[in-house]
């Protein structure tokens, strides 16, 4: 900083500069025909409309199906497909499930991997840093922390899911079984405690544990 | 080379300026194939604008660290096969 | 700065959530438009975040880091020039 005096952000109202700055690209973007702002548009009710109400409907099915179980373990998005839900772009989706002797968690130590278009977006906690931390270097603390308290003789295993890769423009198509490098998303949440969206999460990992692998 | 499930791989130690997507925490290690999801683009060179081809082949790498299982998602050219 | 696997801490887990704010579902919904349009990738995005400085990085709310980059990586590409954004919000 060139200056020797603090002043205020842009801001508007309580909103941080960023959202001055984020609005202010939008409009230069579609000004310059970069993009359109109903290119925009969709992309925020794609996000706003998903719920990790599909992702519990997946493990429901599995509950009371034993062979789309199968299928679900074997080719998570085939199943979801199957089942009308969106699996999102990425070409690889993986589901585990915990058992009496394997308990899972998912992580992406590098940034935040998660499979948002069965799940919605991740919560805050799964982007924190400690959590992108302590998820691999201290797995059993962090699940005591969230109430889950496993037997010792119960394997654990974490999955740190870093590879999600965005497909390919052309074969883009949202909801459709299509793209190459699909996006790697990762769910995974044991905290049986949090908000109507962490509840509906921990359905699926209640049992069948759905969770995205990479790619 | 090409890995299969239950082969034993270590990885790379070699320093790498710029963005790729192994993580320093299992850099060194010696660990085993799980799964083998598919080849994708590279992210190395696709983070700076190019086609990020060839694909390389994509793992699902475990390694035993303390307590419980790791499994890292390892892209070909970062292993090498564990005696 | 960004690998946080090797780290060692024992800070406790903040699991308190916030509502996303527009801008933020609009900085998600850009990147993605722009993903879609074959302007950036993923692996981009990725880089553009990693190049912050540090200091700015462990500051930076999560769509802030995706904003910095976007800039970062627009600009890189001639799409947007050195400034311009300040420009705008400054006028």
């Amino acid at each position: 900083m060139s200056h020797d005096h603090d002043h205020a952000p842009i801001t508007n109202g309580d909103e941080p500069a960023a959202a001055a700055r984020a609005h202010a690209l939008e409009e230069l973007l579609v000004e310059k025909g970069v993009l359109r702002r109903e290119d925009v548009r969709e992309g925020i009710d794609w996000l706003v409309s998903r719920t990790p109400a599909d992702g519990a409907r997946l493990v429901a099915r599995a509950w009371v199906d034993p062979e789309f179980k199968q299928r679900l373990l074997e080719d998570a998005r085939a199943a979801a497909l199957e089942l009308g839900l969106d699996p999102g772009p990425s070409p690889v989706l993986v589901a585990v499930e915990n058992t009496a002797h394997v308990h899972h968690m998912v992580v992406c130590t590098l940034c935040s991997c998660y499979p948002r278009a069965l799940l919605g977006p991740p919560p805050d906690w799964y982007k924190s840093f400690p959590y992108r931390t302590r998820a691999v270097s201290d797995p059993r603390g962090v699940l005591t922390e969230f109430g889950v308290e496993l037997d010792d003789d119960v394997e654990l295993h974490v999955l740190d899911s870093t590879a999600d890769r965005d497909p390919a423009p052309a074969g883009w198509q949202r909801g459709a079984d299509r793209g190459r490098a699909g996006r790697a998303r990762h769910p995974r949440l044991d905290d049986r405690r949090r908000s109507a969206r962490a509840q509906a999460s921990a359905l699926i990992f209640s049992r069948a544990r759905v969770f995205a692998g990479c790619r | 080379m090409t890995y299969r499930v239950g082969q034993r791989v270590r990885v790379a130690a070699r320093p790498h300026e710029g963005h790729h997507r192994t993580p320093g925490y299992v850099k060194g290690k010696t660990g085993r194939i799980e799964r083998v999801h598919a080849a994708f683009t590279n992210p190395e060179t696709r983070a700076y604008g190019e086609d990020g081809l060839p694909e390389q082949r994509l793992y699902s790498v475990g390694f035993a660290r303390g307590d419980h299982l790791v499994y890292v998602d390892i892209f070909e050219h970062w292993l090498k096969e564990a005696k | 700065m960004h690998d946080r696997g090797g780290w060692s801490s024992d800070a406790p887990i903040d699991r308190s959530e916030h509502t996303l704010a527009d801008w933020e579902l609009l900085t998600d919904a850009l990147v993605g438009a722009l993903g879609r349009q074959g302007v950036m990738n993923v692996d981009e995005l990725r880089r553009g975040i990693e190049s912050m400085p540090p200091d700015e990085y462990e500051r930076a709310s999560y769509y802030e880091r995706w904003l910095y980059s976007a800039e970062t990586i627009l600009t890189e590409k001639g799409l947007i020039a050195p400034g311009e954004l300040d420009a705008r919000l400054a006028g």
